[in-house]
């Protein structure tokens, strides 16, 4: 369809979300800008192509994510601080304990194989319905399920390998170490 | 008797904290909005061809020689 002016409205309503996903995946916040800034040029380069009425951010989502695994597996070898670009997008400094907390997150979900982790940030985090997931990254929705169950596993194992002991005094535990005296 | 951990309501809170954790991350970008570069960018490009002649990747596919 032509680029109206409510359809540039509608790509503009969809950056948030889409830099949201590139730093996802990417972990790096000035490369996800760049993947952002090329989706959008190459989506309105192929505008024509967009069918009207359909799901214009799973077709931008689309975009973006076969830049990310085209451009990924040329800048492999690169080694990149990660961690410091992306702490350096937030805007909000999250306090001490929280901010350990939330590296821990970035590094265990860094951990997990590339197409686990995006299953897991489109369903669990970008809201997408395990269909759109699926047609976005072009597979059958069950091997989306199945990745996104592995990634959700995987995490837990990495973050809570020692399951309650992370919880603190945490409600559900205590009642049971409790009701454990006979 | 040490194995007092009730596996399932564990699993289940660990799997909300998990998914508390992955929306946090990800809406603290999305509550960024959008930077003025993009709204610029998106602003100014005309159409198709302006941003067709915008990608320097010898791989895009505009149609033309």
């Amino acid at each position: 369809m032509p680029l109206t002016d409510s359809l540039r409205d509608d790509i503009l309503a969809s950056v948030p979300s889409l830099r949201a996903f590139a730093i996802s995946l990417s972990g790096n916040g000035d490369r996800a800008d760049d993947l952002v800034q090329e989706t959008l040029l190459r989506a309105i380069a192929n505008i024509d192509s967009f069918q009207p009425g359909s799901n214009l951010p799973a077709w931008l989502f689309t975009i973006l994510r076969n830049l990310f695994r085209s451009d990924y597996r040329k800048r492999r070898r690169e080694v990149e601080d990660a961690e410091g670009n992306y702490a350096k997008t937030l805007k909000t400094q999250p306090a001490q304990n929280a901010h350990l907390e939330f590296e821990e997150f970035r590094v265990a979900l860094d951990k997990l194989p590339q197409d686990q982790r995006e299953a897991l940030i489109l369903v669990g985090a970008s809201g997408f319905s395990y269909e759109d997931a699926a047609a976005i990254c072009g597979c059958a929705v069950g091997t989306i399920k199945s990745r996104v169950n592995r990634a959700r596993s995987k995490l837990s194992a990495l973050l809570y390998v020692d399951g309650a002991e992370d919880f603190g005094p945490d409600e559900t535990v205590r009642a049971v170490i409790g009701g454990n005296g006979g | 008797m040490k194995e007092v951990k009730k596996q399932g309501g564990l699993n289940a809170e660990i799997q909300s904290r998990i998914g508390h954790q992955l929306r946090a991350m990800y809406d603290d970008v999305v509550r960024q909005g959008v930077p003025d570069r993009f709204a610029e960018l998106i602003r100014k490009l005309d159409g198709p061809e302006a941003a067709a002649a915008q990608i320097d990747d010898p791989a895009k596919n505009d149609g033309r020689d």
